[in-house]
């Protein structure tokens, strides 16, 4: 039954959306322009705050109606069908709310729409029309996007609501039957199936959309040629937009590094790149903020960056939705055929905002003095022109795939690719970035600090700083060179390991100096000593990254390149150890996810049926001690993912661990591998496979041989040896299902194998006298037996056994040492970022004090040295 | 002059200086022939390289060759660029597990003697994810 209710509703609350948006914005813009005195101010603010809440409901109808299709897998809406399937988990099929263009847009949407009724409240008199006009003008354009309105060749926007017959207009079926509705959905990409993409994209958007907010301050403080006082405001909402979009970027990483399978966090993808671009800007501009609320200087540069910084989100969107970037990019979203549209987007914005600054530009006071260079502030404007050139050195690059397309589009055709080696690209230029950085963070805070505490000596302050830096850098290397961990003798990885540390000292010195006195303004400091050892982190992790799966077989297949080729995959056959830097390692079988279980189980204590997803334990299934389900229960499987078992046996210790890496046969997709990381103090193990037998292939087995044998015989096969113990009553005869009157006995077998004993019971029916026989496979020796005959006057037995490739898989390890305090880095990043709100929104609401403002900049992260 | 115009300038040198290095480090895609061309000149630069998998009359593919049990770095295929040109292709990794379905195969690396050494590939697979996806408009296809 075609629900077509739900879809209508959905594509009103659209329409509703839209509207309410043009109206509110274009209330908010008279009512900013109006004359407050005789009340004409008052009533287009009414009426556009109206708008506003009845737009902010509609966007919730508008995700009720979408969750709802979602929720009831209604497969006659293309959205669902695309998305999601009936075996989806709840917590996944709120990924695939946002899986989808649609589904993305609208959860920026939803945002933009919660931050304006935090503006509307606590904007204030002053910005609150000018502000939201510029946030309800925004949300037109979001909302348009997904509006589905075709009007002649013209499309605009692409509607979340489509039904299936609609969508595929052309397929037989619909033809037939416009009111079929297909059982299951394609599903959520696997990839995504996984916790982060949970909670990351809803934290990247809501950074996204937070970026919005100073962007909208400083366009009202320009349009209202009030060019000072809403950098009040606006720094807080900075601040938070920068932790959000730092905190969203570094949870992609992570996500990036439990599931995909490059060998790191990132990758300098285009996708990524384009999230990262605006990041630094945005930083950049808290910066000159900082400055410029501390001594007026910066100011023009400020609102260039914070308008920068909100038009490189629009840039982001417009490269990663519009299909550009084509094969330069692996996970850029599917196109809608909105190119058109998101490039008109970009370009008004570009030209209204730009226009406006230009406008405006000789009326932003600025000042005629020189900034002193032994001042904070000095550095602070460095640091921050440092962070916009990283940012266009990875903008530069990444727009490669826009200029083929541009010149494509004016009739010049060009070949120009993304470099080769785009690591080494970028590593060449964010690195001297993060040294740059370090050395600026550390130097700006410790003049800042000394001006608070005027007088004291440019000597003193910088003094033990350094020695602890000095001191510190040798120690870390007099410990590589003894061999603890990697030997650092690249001069420029020793650079940005003293520069980081000094950044860490200089500003821990703040913060002890700090902490005697006042708690709330040492965010500044915190967040640098994150940021540092965020630098710390990937200096080790990143150049210091090492394969232990080396390939010592000696076996290659041509010699014709020397050595020098790449050997970073190990075959490991099942139940054969193989030696792997310090451990023996062994592949032990595969498992599967069984519902109700912590643990894997093993695919041989699972009988498969026809549905897939269902399975019949062969024996009991424990959780710990706990038997939860007995022999011949019917379990519900997970069959997408394969977990396979690697045991790791340190040679020295004799320490034991396993690990389970995952791979996932998908249809559309073909191996999707996803590594298990061990993690120890001082580095993490990275396991994933690389390749496995093809599940699409047959097994092939070899030619039946036949063995007579009485009980007691021992038989040998493909160096096993095998012992018939007897017959009995078959037991295993659920899956038979045996009548009054059908017999079934089992051969009672052992096989020795290398590691262990194997038990074999083949089935040999009869069923109204037609014989039946059920084989025993013994996966981990690669073996099918069969009980092919019984004769009882002579008590033989007939054994059949074929034997097949053994189960192997190709597996690739790295150790990343120090991977650990990149993660803590983050998180006292982001903790200082949230001191420093906590301090700014505070300062805003008493508004005069103008007391010891916060250590001025937070610095950027990069992730350079990213060897994939 | 005062300092924030030194720093203007140092800024612009530095930008200019990236645009210069992107340009240098920038790949191009090439066909084979061209790819052949700068190897001779010995130019080793890498060169990007689009084209399908050879196949015979019944669309199976020919050339293929990766015996995981012999070496499980070593895989070897046999490319036809968009002008037609056959080159044999060495990847010195694992086989991609869904290399066989692949309808585009991107390939960089540069030739070295008679055959293309290939250190990364992309492929274009005919799935829900890709389907819909506009290629990049390049020279070279």
């Amino acid at each position: 039954m075609v629900n077509t209710l739900i879809g209508d509703l959905g594509h009103y609350s659209v329409i509703i959306a839209f509207v309410t948006a043009l109206v509110s914005s274009f209330s908010f813009s008279f009512a900013a322009n109006g004359n407050a005195l005789d009340g004409e101010q008052a009533s287009w603010k009414k009426l556009a705050r109206v708008a506003f809440f009845v737009h902010v409901l509609a966007v919730f109808g508008i995700i009720f109606c979408l969750f709802n299709i979602i929720y009831e897998h209604r497969y006659e809406y293309h959205y669902a069908w695309s998305h999601s399937s009936n075996h989806l988990p709840v917590h996944y099929m709120i990924s695939c709310f946002w899986e989808g263009q649609e589904g993305s847009f609208l959860l920026w949407i939803f945002w933009h729409a919660l931050l304006g009724l935090v503006l509307i409240k606590f904007a204030g008199k002053k910005w609150e029309s000018p502000v939201m006009a510029v946030f309800s003008f925004v949300q037109l354009f979001l909302t348009s996007m997904i509006l589905g309105v075709v009007i002649g060749d013209l499309k605009i926007g692409s509607s979340p609501f489509i039904l299936m017959r609609d969508f595929m207009t052309d397929a037989p079926v619909f033809q037939m039957d416009p009111n079929f509705v297909p059982k299951d959905g394609t599903g959520l990409n696997p990839l995504l199936q996984n916790y982060w993409m949970v909670i990351h994209p809803p934290v990247l958007f809501l950074g996204f959309a937070a970026t919005l907010v100073p962007f909208a301050f400083a366009i009202a403080g320009l349009w209202k040629k009030d060019f000072s006082s809403w950098t009040k405001p606006a720094l807080p909402w900075g601040l938070f937009a920068a932790v959000v979009l730092g905190v969203g970027i570094m949870m992609g990483a992570y996500w990036a590094y439990e599931t995909l399978n490059f060998g790191g966090y990132w990758n300098w993808d285009p996708v990524e790149n384009a999230v990262y671009i605006p990041w630094l800007v945005l930083v950049g501009a808290i910066h000159t903020l900082l400055a410029y609320r501390k001594s007026r200087t910066a100011l023009r540069a400020t609102f260039i960056l914070f308008i920068t910084s909100f038009l490189l989100v629009l840039y982001a969107t417009f490269l990663t939705r519009s299909g550009i970037l084509g094969n330069a990019s692996v996970h850029s979203f599917t196109d809608l055929g909105l190119s058109g549209q998101l490039f008109t987007y970009l370009a008004a914005f570009v030209v209204l905002a730009i226009g406006l600054l230009v406008v405006r530009w000789k009326n932003i006071p600025a000042t005629e003095k020189e900034i002193a260079t032994y001042s904070g502030e000095f550095w602070v404007f460095i640091g921050a022109a440092v962070l916009c050139l990283g940012a266009f050195q990875v903008l530069v690059t990444t727009s490669i795939p826009v200029y083929n397309a541009f010149m494509g589009f004016i009739g010049v055709k060009t070949n120009v690719a993304l470099p080769a080696d785009q690591i080494a690209h970028y590593t060449k230029f964010q690195m001297w970035m993060g040294i740059a950085i370090a050395i600026l963070s550390g130097t700006g805070q410790l003049l800042w600090w000394r001006k608070q505490n005027s007088g004291t000596k440019l000597s003193e302050v910088f003094m033990l700083p350094l020695i602890f830096t000095g001191l510190f850098t040798c120690l870390i290397l007099l410990v590589s060179k003894m061999g603890y961990f990697e030997r650092i003798d690249n001069p420029a990885y020793i650079l940005l390991l003293a520069t980081a540390l000094y950044a860490v000292f200089s500003n821990l010195a703040i913060l002890l100096g700090v902490l005697r006195k006042n708690v709330s303004i040492a965010g500044g400091a915190v967040a640098h000593i994150g940021v540092a050892l965020m630098l710390i982190g990937i200096l080790f992790s990143a150049g210091y990254s090492n394969i232990i799966s080396t390939n010592m077989s000696g076996m290659v297949y041509a010699r014709e390149f020397g050595d020098e080729i790449n050997r970073d995959n190990v075959l490991l056959w099942r139940n054969a150890a193989t030696d792997m830097g310090p451990y023996k390692v062994t592949y032990k079988g595969q498992y599967l996810e069984v519902k109700g279980l912590p643990d894997y189980v093993n695919k041989q204590q699972l009988f498969r049926i026809e549905d897939e997803f269902k399975a019949i334990a062969r024996g009991p299934l424990k959780d710990g001690d706990k038997v939860v389900y007995t022999s011949g229960d019917t379990v519900e499987i997970y069959p997408e993912n394969t977990y396979y078992e690697v045991e790791f046996k340190n040679r020295e210790t004799n320490k034991v661990f396993t690990l389970y890496p995952r791979a996932q046969v998908n249809p559309q997709m073909g191996l999707l591998a996803s590594p298990d990381i061990k993690m120890f103090g001082t580095k993490d193990l990275y396991t994933h496979v690389s390749t496995i037998p093809d599940f699409n292939e047959e097994k092939e087995w070899g030619e039946l041989k036949e063995y007579q044998v009485k009980i007691g015989d021992t038989l040998f096969v493909n160096d096993y040896v095998a012992v018939l113990h007897g017959i009995e009553p078959a037991k295993d005869t659920l899956l038979l299902n045996l009548k009054p009157g059908d017999v079934a006995v089992q051969a009672d077998m052992q096989v020795l194998g290398e590691r262990r004993t194997y038990h074999a019971h083949p089935i040999y029916a009869i069923r109204d006298r037609m014989v039946g026989r059920v084989p025993e496979e013994i996966e981990d020796l690669g073996l099918r037996i069969m009980l092919l005959n019984i004769d009882p006057e002579k008590g033989q037995f007939t054994i059949g056994i074929n034997t097949t490739q053994k189960d192997y898989i190709i597996l690739k390890a790295m150790e990343k040492p120090f991977i650990s305090i990149l993660w803590i880095g983050t998180i006292i990043m982001s903790a200082g970022f949230v001191m420093a709100i906590v301090r700014h929104y505070k300062d805003g609401k008493g508004g005069s004090s103008k007391g010891p403002k916060g250590p001025a900049g937070k610095v950027a992260v990069k992730r350079e040295k990213q060897l994939a | 002059m005062k300092r924030i115009h030194i720093i203007g300038i140092l800024i612009i040198a530095v930008a200019i200086g990236i645009i210069m290095s992107t340009a240098s480090d920038a790949s191009v895609y090439v066909p084979f022939n061209e790819a052949k061309a700068r190897a001779q000149e010995g130019d080793d630069t890498k060169v990007h390289v689009v084209g399908r998998l050879k196949k015979d009359a019944k669309g199976h593919i020919v050339g293929m060759k990766y015996d995981p049990m012999l070496d499980p770095n070593y895989f070897s295929f046999v490319l036809v660029d968009t002008n037609r040109v056959e080159q044999q292709v060495v990847y010195y990794n694992p086989k991609p597990q869904d290399f066989d379905r692949s309808e585009q195969v991107v390939i960089t690396g540069n030739m070295q003697g008679n055959t293309f050494v290939a250190d990364k590939i992309l492929l274009k697979c005919p799935s829900k994810y890709t389907e819909n996806e506009v290629k990049v408009e390049t020279a070279s296809l």
